[in-house]
């Protein structure tokens, strides 16, 4: 088995951007990586947007292809499998959103080993906003994949309307869910946009860059 | 109040909440899921009801049951689901109980796709029911638009009985923006006298859609519109988007209107004055203001992501004064900035 991390949470935490991301930082340093997509429940915000992205970075998408990337019957390709056969893989796994996504994540307990499972959080999200109601979607994520998470990944953010201060101001939620829970803070994230009036002001940042544009995003 | 990110088919439920629903009876149904999934977590901590019936129809009928209580009761679904809820609207109707169901719309007919779509125009506005009766439909173009749609839908439900529906698609169920949930101040609505809730202390109400004798029907039908041409006076809201001067006028509701937008900038900035009228009640329909518009431009672009529905009443508000072109994408198929464009550039 090579190297695994898993990013789960709640669902529009940002789990997609930040696996397609992290993907691409993985692979300015390694030959092999994979980004292998185990959303079964979101239809329209995934991985597959970023194909041909992934593909110019020489990055192996795994990813349902089942009736086109957005039918509506939850499966997972078998060449997931082949991401805990490779030891030179370093892989990166998109999980969907909350205990109902993670689910799928559940058939693979067994195999995680000591694959990096991480949190994404993000305090702007009603479910997410206290320290509370994040604890409570991470136990029902936990029980039903099966997993332990090791820590968090905060994305505290309002899409396009978030400001350098959200995500500054973030970092005292995010530290109160690492301290309640007795799990570390892995990083936070900044978008492209606010990364110069952040950088240096809250450690461990991530820049994303937002790769998903809709056509009808105003 | 802090802003917060959310998927439209959360905001629609959040707000709902925030509205004194606490009654939501669903059914699952991709793109719109999240919807009811909310409300199942939501809904007990306000001690309210979240049921997920053992169909479509079985929800809406338990919406007839809850709003004959005088409770402010919603469903929620997507195409085909409401499709079969079509039997409920008209007892709802012919019951004369407020009610509000969202449809986040997907590709049909069929079972289509889950893509986003807006080819229930015609069931929404036109028919998903049988008999003499409307809906209040409503058409959110964005994530705050849901909130405050969801907050009018209640109120305009309770003011005049009737039924609305929140006309969203899969986009709007499914994108996420940043939304205030800060609820307008309350007017004061209608006691509900009527509800069933125990005749203790009074005479007993009877709700009921049943009229054997045709002569009673009929006068129960014409008060029902005497109601419609009230609401059609005070509730009917659409969106002028750079009309001032436009020589082109695209409309466009919903999903498509965002994107209507960003080619109405574009037509602009290539020196083209196109502006964009956006019907925010479908029914009942803007005529007037289309009408006031044809006037003044040279012709109509009516963007749908549906084979052309809305399309009809534009024609109609329109009275044949000015062509009236069809940008359209169908079956889940979104249309681009730039075919929007080309259609503004050729309607010239």
């Amino acid at each position: 088995m090579g190297c695994i991390r898993i990013i789960l949470g709640h669902y529009g935490s940002g789990k997609t951007q930040i696996a397609v991301n992290l993907s691409l930082e993985l692979a300015k340093t390694n030959k092999k990586v994979i980004l292998a997509d185990l959303d079964i429940v979101n239809p329209y915000f995934r991985t597959s947007d970023s194909a041909e992205l992934l593909e110019t970075h020489g990055i192996r998408l795994i990813a349902s292809d089942f009736g086109g990337n957005n039918l509506d019957l939850p499966s997972i390709p078998p060449a997931v499998q082949s991401a805990f056969d490779d030891p030179e893989a370093v892989t990166v796994m998109d999980v969907g959103g909350d205990d109902r996504g993670a689910l799928a994540l559940g058939r693979y307990a067994d195999k995680l080993g000591d694959a990096d499972i991480l949190m994404v959080i993000n305090r702007f999200r009603p479910q997410t906003a206290t320290v509370e109601g994040t604890l409570e979607i991470m136990r029902e994520i936990e029980a039903a994949a099966h997993v332990k998470i090791h820590g968090f990944i905060n994305n505290s953010n309002l899409g396009a309307e978030t400001t350098a201060n959200d995500v500054i101001s973030s970092v005292k939620y995010a530290k109160s869910v690492s301290e309640a829970s007795g799990l570390p803070l892995v990083m936070h994230t900044v978008c492209d946009r606010l990364y110069n009036e952040v950088n240096g002001k809250v450690e461990s940042l991530f820049r994303l860059e937002i790769f998903s544009k809709k056509a009808w995003r105003i | 109040m802090e802003k917060s990110l959310m998927k439209g088919n959360e905001a629609i439920a959040e707000a709902a909440i925030l509205a004194g629903c606490r009654h939501f009876f669903g059914y699952p149904i991709t793109p719109q899921n999240e919807l009811a999934a909310y409300m199942s977590r939501r809904m007990p901590q306000v001690e309210g009801t979240f049921l997920q019936a053992e169909s479509e129809i079985a929800a809406i009928n338990m919406v007839i049951g809850a709003a004959a209580a005088g409770k402010r009761a919603m469903t929620s679904s997507s195409s085909p689901g409401v499709a079969l809820k079509s039997e409920g609207l008209s007892y709802l109707a012919g019951c004369d109980l407020p009610a509000v169901i969202v449809n986040v719309q997907r590709g049909g007919p069929g079972l289509g796709t889950i893509q986003p779509s807006q080819a229930d125009y015609f069931m929404a506005v036109k028919g998903g029911g049988h008999g003499d009766f409307y809906k209040v439909v409503l058409a959110p173009s964005n994530i705050q638009e849901m909130v405050d749609c969801t907050y009018t839908a209640f109120d305009i439900a309770d003011r005049y009985r009737v039924t609305v529906m929140i006309l969203a698609d899969g986009i709007l169920g499914q994108m996420m923006e940043p939304v205030s949930l800060t609820k307008p101040e309350q007017k004061p609505l209608p006691a509900k006298d009527w509800a069933v809730t125990g005749k203790a202390g009074r005479n007993r109400n009877i709700v009921n859609s049943l009229y054997l004798s045709p002569e009673i029907l009929e006068q129960q039908n014409i008060i029902r519109f005497k109601k419609y041409d009230e609401i059609k006076k005070n509730e009917t809201r659409a969106e002028l988007y750079k009309t001032d001067d436009a020589e082109i006028c695209v409309v466009a509701y919903g999903a498509a209107a965002r994107i209507s937008k960003n080619a109405v900038d574009a037509a602009r900035e290539k020196g083209i004055r196109a502006g964009l009228i956006r019907p925010i009640t479908l029914w009942p329909f803007p005529n007037k203001e289309i009408f006031d518009l044809a006037d003044k431009v040279k012709a109509f672009t009516v963007v749908e992501m549906s084979m052309g529905q809305m399309i009809q009443d534009v024609e109609l508000a329109v009275k044949f004064k000015k062509p009236v072109n069809l940008c359209s994408r169908t079956g889940g198929m979104v249309p681009a900035p730039e075919q929007i464009l080309e259609s503004i550039e050729r309607s010239i």
